[in-house]
């Protein structure tokens, strides 16, 4: 029961399949209960998810660039349903075109993100992130 | 000769059948008024004098029963989050045959309790949390429904990590509580055959004598289920058949009636497009929905509000005064059968609309997406375009006239959008072999199969209708 819980997804109208099966194999092997809800995942789905759940963290995904615009008002969703403080993660390529990723980072930690997570994050830097937010040992 | 009496006690008629097994074959039909405001056994008996009389006598080696007779089943469903354990509850309930009077989300209020105490349900049905996640609020719900006043039971099926609570709460209650598997145990996926299993269970032992029918189950081997109940297993042993014989394969039913309309689906329903994508609750191959606000009488207002009067001038070529005052006397007179012809005009509008509306809130969306790889669609609920068969079934049936035009209307124009049935055969049911049969089938399913493909299994439209 001390397994931490989280879900998984790609954001918005984007299909990129791949690393989100990689990143739903890599978390449940680093030990955590994942919810994986796959492509095309709206921003009340990620938090109806959560609430049945428990989740203890909300890991979004973005590869096709409309991150920015997919990710609008998540964090005041999520205080809106319950889900207050809950661990919110973003990462892939969130932003249209190449920008200076602080500037990109700021942008999502200013949207209420506590990770943001740029091109080319290997797995095990979320897995680490994670397990030192949420305490896990 | 092996001779079976299958009884439909329904809120207005008892239909009685008497089948042979030696030569399957349906040897009698009755219907009579259904007496349970005294004693359903008088009904009982006055059908089966007319049975006799047809092609009597009998001897019985079994008399099986289901009823929607004093109320049917009523419950009240609560779960989490609206679409998922919340749906997940009241589908299960919907597919074990009951009517579901309201279905609450999230931690229940007073309020919430107080109408509860109100609605006096045959059965409580308490759900809400995947496995291993939410338990706060369905451990505050089970304190919330231990202090009403009452004691309707209490099946807990939710979160199992929270169902020991639950029941220890429920158990010091004046409430009967039972416990079965948690309808979502993962994220989207549904498991409702075991909560199903136990409202049965519950009706079996408790509702027919707590409705006092079962002073009635003398003269029975048992009232089994309930009705729509009773269809579903007909409909189920339709499509997919026995171990010996094939069905007829995915089906779609509507049961039109006065104040309220049902629709079943046999179907996986998953989605036949290429870009098309799943969203959401993966709903069950057997599925049964109940539109409470749709009907050709009672629920005539509801198919009105619903289609919009756009709909019923276009159908019927009235102006929309005449649409309005002729449902208004349909709410009113719900026995009354059309007497001119614009009430003819409008009763095929209402048939039309309303099978088309029921339809359309029991069958699947698709929702088109632009992404950066073209157009894709999302899919909520159950494809149900490619069923090639309608069954239609129901008392308001007798109000409506050419059968077959109707269900072709409800069909023709639907939202592209709404994944209802397209081009499917149409069969009518008005001989209630359906919940005959489904009451049959537990019994000898090979008989029952028989039956039902002789009545449904031709690959032509229904003469009947």
């Amino acid at each position: 029961m001390d397994r931490k819980t989280i879900i998984l997804g790609v954001i918005g109208a984007d299909v990129h399949a791949v690393g989100n099966q990689i990143l739903n194999y890599a978390f449940m092997d680093a030990g955590f209960r994942v919810v994986n809800l796959g492509v095309m995942v709206s921003q009340e789905e990620f938090i109806e998810a959560a609430i049945e759940s428990a989740a203890d963290a909300i890991v979004v995904s973005s590869l096709y660039g409309h991150g920015e615009l997919d990710c609008q008002g998540f964090r005041d969703k999520c205080d809106e349903a319950g889900l207050k403080g809950i661990l919110l993660y973003v990462g892939g390529n969130i932003v249209v075109g190449k920008q200076p990723f602080a500037q990109v980072e700021e942008r999502f930690r200013q949207m209420g993100f506590d990770r943001v997570f740029g091109p080319g994050t290997s797995p095990e830097e979320g897995i680490h992130a994670l397990k030192e937010d949420l305490g896990v040992t | 000769m092996r001779q079976v009496l299958l009884i439909d006690f329904g809120s207005t008629y008892t239909k009685l059948t008497a089948v042979n097994l030696d030569a399957p074959g349906v040897l009698a039909h009755a219907q009579t008024r259904t007496t349970a405001d005294s004693d359903l056994s008088i009904g009982l008996n006055e059908g089966l004098a007319l049975l006799e009389a047809q092609a009597g006598p009998f001897r019985f080696e079994a008399r099986l029963a289901c009823s929607s007779a004093a109320g049917g089943l009523n419950m009240v469903a609560s779960g989490l989050v609206p679409n998922l354990t919340a749906k997940a509850a009241k589908l299960a309930a919907f597919g074990a045959g009951a009517k579901v009077i309201r279905t609450y989300a999230y931690q229940l209020t007073r309020e919430d309790a107080e109408e509860i105490a109100g609605i006096r349900p045959d059965i409580l049905l308490l759900t809400g949390g995947t496995d291993g996640g939410n338990s706060e609020v369905i451990i505050h719900n089970a304190r919330r429904v231990s202090g009403i006043p009452s004691n309707f039971p209490v099946i807990v099926a939710g979160n199992r990590s929270a169902r020991e609570k639950c029941a220890d709460i429920l158990m010091k209650s004046t409430h009967p509580v039972f416990c079965a598997d948690n309808v979502m145990p993962e994220m989207n996926r549904l498991v409702i055959e075991p909560v199903q299993r136990v409202i049965r269970q519950v009706f079996l032992e408790r509702i027919i004598s707590a409705k006092g029918l079962s002073e009635t189950q003398a003269l029975l081997d048992g009232i089994l289920m309930p009705t729509p109940s009773a269809v579903l297993e007909g409909l189920k042993l339709l499509a997919g058949g026995s171990n010996k014989h094939a069905g007829i394969g995915d089906l779609v039913a509507v049961d039109l009636g006065g104040a309220t309309t049902d629709v079943y689906s046999i179907a996986d329903g998953f989605p036949t497009g290429a870009n098309t994508v799943l969203r959401g609750l993966i709903e069950p191959r057997v599925k049964r929905t109940v539109e409470g606000d749709i009907g050709m009488r009672f629920g005539a207002r509801g198919v009105l509000e619903a289609a919009g009067s756009e709909a019923f001038t276009r159908l019927t070529g009235l102006p929309e005064e005449a649409v309005t005052r002729v449902i208004a006397g349909y709410s009113a007179r719900p026995e009354a059968l059309p007497a001119n012809e614009e009430e003819e005009k409008v009763d095929f509008a209402l048939a039309v609309l309303a099978i088309r509306t029921a339809l359309g809130r029991h069958a699947g969306t698709l929702e088109k997406v632009y992404t950066p790889v073209g157009p894709m669609y999302q899919q909520t609920g159950k494809d149900l375009s490619g069923a090639r068969r309608l069954v239609v079934t129901g008392g308001a049936l007798i109000y409506a006239g050419n059968l077959k035009d109707i269900v072709r209307e409800a069909l023709m124009r639907a939202d592209p959008l709404v994944l209802t049935p397209r081009d499917a055969i149409i069969s009518c049911d008005r001989g209630y072999i359906l919940s005959a049969m489904g009451l049959l089938s537990g019994y000898d399913q090979d008989a029952a199969l028989e039956l039902l493909l002789g009545a449904f299994g031709k690959e032509e439209e229904n003469a009947a209708c």
